[in-house]
């Protein structure tokens, strides 16, 4: 209760700023109109005409709304005018990446552990691989897996996806390997636990919480990247294919609708990813 | 496994029919080589060797690289090798910088700028309202996990195809992170701290001039360097929108289209060293700013 006022408080804000930001942009197009049909419209006559504009330069709450519940309930599955059927190649190039970013970002944090040389010589590039933007190196990614032979555009979708989560993956995971203390070290050792019973049994439990507080920073990443890699290869598929062509086309509407369900896929992942990790820490007998 | 390799190499001399490229054992050897000699390095662990090491190896990969290239012999529509890319970017200096101008300075920076400072403010203002901030903080949050790259199409309608739009996109993703990570920070000084102010009588602006802005510095840098590279991202990705006919968005995606992949890793080669930079900048900063912090000894 304690948050949930503040926050709906806020939100409420957001709305009544909105509402007011549609009349102030969209009342031009409405007096424009007028003008050219010769006639005047009053202050009260104009407010409701910016309301449901078919090009609004900003559409209210509830017209996005419409829109997005008539691109996810009005169409069928399987059209293109669909979202869920957008949402769902967004979503598939997602998870996709997801996955590989999870096992490159783990298995490079395990050689880095377990090797100096990989850490000194390594790390620093990671780490400058994140601030080389990859929309710069998208294009030459899809080009690249064309010219290989790879078919289908949700692979080079997915190794974008991919190269923006694995780093969250790698930065927590090393973390949290690194995570158990000298103590717990020296008791497996007086157990004379072997390096890979020292891996299984105490590393990696201990670096769970890490890894899921990562895992929420990468799939958010994921989404991105899949959405930033349907821009410049041309796809017609996607959530941000759907961008493009609501752009290209003049047809904002479609922006927004892509845009919101863009953002609501987004928090579902992430709710999602919480659901796993409170699920992972019962199984592990923690306090859930 | 070096002499392994050395005696593929004689033997490819010998017997060209079963040669494998030469070019391709050579980098090899190269790479193994630096590889052991960054292993030995590790053991020393110099303060130097901190330096050397990473660029030995992207040296080595840069090698392999140009190796692979041509030994495979790839076609440079593929994949260019970087000595082809080096002497694209000597080749066209001033394209690249019109379009570093053009996407980095007047899009990502200023919008870099003006994002961050508006989130400082604003983080400032809603940290004397515990109720804004107990509102505003799941909200910022949430909508910086938000793909709000999404919103560059919007902006490019706003704001044209100049650099206003790309900077407006920059200022809206660089907002939330900035933003969250500094209402953080502000609410990391302790009860014993905030009542020392008060003990010394010091009023709302002294403690927060000298006691809470500091100590909010660590997690500002933190937003402002997760900002860094989102504000390149930003910018490039608005230009795949509409752009005038410069900027490195712009380039990249017209080159991709004719072809002309040297080009294209040019301004990759650009885009990357000035997203390091930036990124290094801000590091160095941070590093004068907080060096009380126990990130920073060493």
């Amino acid at each position: 209760m304690k948050t949930v006022t503040p926050v709906l408080t806020v939100l409420g804000i957001i709305f009544v700023v909105w509402y007011a930001a549609t009349i102030w942009l969209n009342a031009q197009w409405v007096y424009d109109q007028a003008e050219r049909a010769g006639t005047t419209v009053s202050f009260a006559e104009m407010v409701p005409q910016t309301m449901d504009q078919e090009r609004p330069l900003l559409p209210p709450p509830h017209q996005v709304a419409g829109e997005l519940w008539d691109g996810v309930a009005g169409q069928a599955v399987t059209s293109k005018r669909s979202l869920v059927y957008h949402g769902f190649k967004t979503l598939q190039a997602t998870l996709l990446g997801f996955g590989m970013g999870i096992v490159l970002g783990v298995g490079l944090a395990v050689a880095i552990v377990y090797s100096r040389t990989m850490e000194k010589s390594v790390m620093p590039w990671a780490i400058i691989s994140q601030t080389i933007p990859i929309v710069a190196l998208a294009p030459m990614i899809i080009v690249l897996s064309d010219k290989a032979g790879i078919d289908g555009k949700m692979i080079p979708k997915a190794i974008i996806a991919a190269y923006l989560s694995f780093f969250p993956v790698l930065v927590g995971m090393i973390k949290g390997l690194r995570s158990p203390d000298a103590m717990q070290l020296d008791l497996l050792s007086t157990y004379n636990a072997s390096g890979a019973q020292n891996f299984w049994k105490l590393r990696l439990p201990a670096s769970m919480p890490y890894f899921f507080a990562s895992l929420k920073v990468a799939i958010a990443a994921a989404l991105v990247g899949a959405i930033v890699g349907e821009l410049p290869s041309g796809a017609t598929e996607g959530l941000g294919a759907r961008m493009l062509v609501g752009s290209q086309f003049g047809r904002p509407l479609d922006m927004w609708a892509a845009l919101f369900g863009a953002a609501i896929l987004a928090g579902a992942l992430i709710l999602i990813v919480g659901a796993l990790e409170r699920f992972a820490k019962r199984q592990m007998g923690g306090a859930a | 496994m070096s002499m392994a390799l050395l005696l593929l190499l004689s033997a490819g001399m010998l017997y060209p029919d079963f040669a494998i490229a030469p070019e391709i054992i050579l980098s090899l050897l190269v790479w193994i080589n630096a590889w052991h000699f960054n292993v030995v390095l590790a053991q020393l662990d110099w303060r130097s060797t901190r330096l050397v090491m990473p660029f030995l190896f992207g040296v080595t990969l840069l090698v392999l690289w140009e190796g692979m290239v041509r030994g495979f012999e790839v076609s440079p529509v593929i994949l260019p090798p970087p000595s082809a890319i080096a002497a694209k970017i000597a080749d066209s200096l001033p394209i690249l910088w019109i379009d570093f101008v053009t996407t980095f300075l007047q899009g990502a920076l200023s919008g870099f700028f003006i994002g961050c400072a508006a989130a400082f403010v604003v983080a400032i203002l809603i940290d004397r309202s515990p109720f804004l901030r107990a509102g505003l903080l799941p909200v910022g949050n949430f909508v910086a996990a938000l793909p709000i790259v999404g919103i560059a199409p919007i902006m490019v309608m706003w704001f044209g195809f100049g650099w206003q739009s790309k900077a407006a996109v920059v200022v809206i993703m660089v907002f939330f992170p900035v933003l969250v990570n500094m209402v953080a920070g502000l609410a990391a000084t302790d009860r014993m701290q905030r009542d020392l102010m008060a003990t010394y009588s010091a009023s709302y602006w002294q403690t927060l001039l000298k006691l809470r802005l500091p100590a909010a510095m660590p997690f500002l840098f933190n937003g402002l360097k997760i900002a860094s590279t989102l504000a390149l991202i930003g910018a490039i990705v608005a230009e795949f929108f509409g752009s005038p006919t410069r900027g490195m968005g712009f380039r990249i995606s017209t080159e991709v289209g004719q072809l002309g992949l040297d080009m294209v890793w040019a301004e990759i080669a650009v885009a990357a060293l000035a997203g390091s930079l930036f990124y290094g900048a801000i590091a160095l900063i941070e590093r004068g700013v907080t060096f009380w912090h126990p990130s920073q000894r060493t």
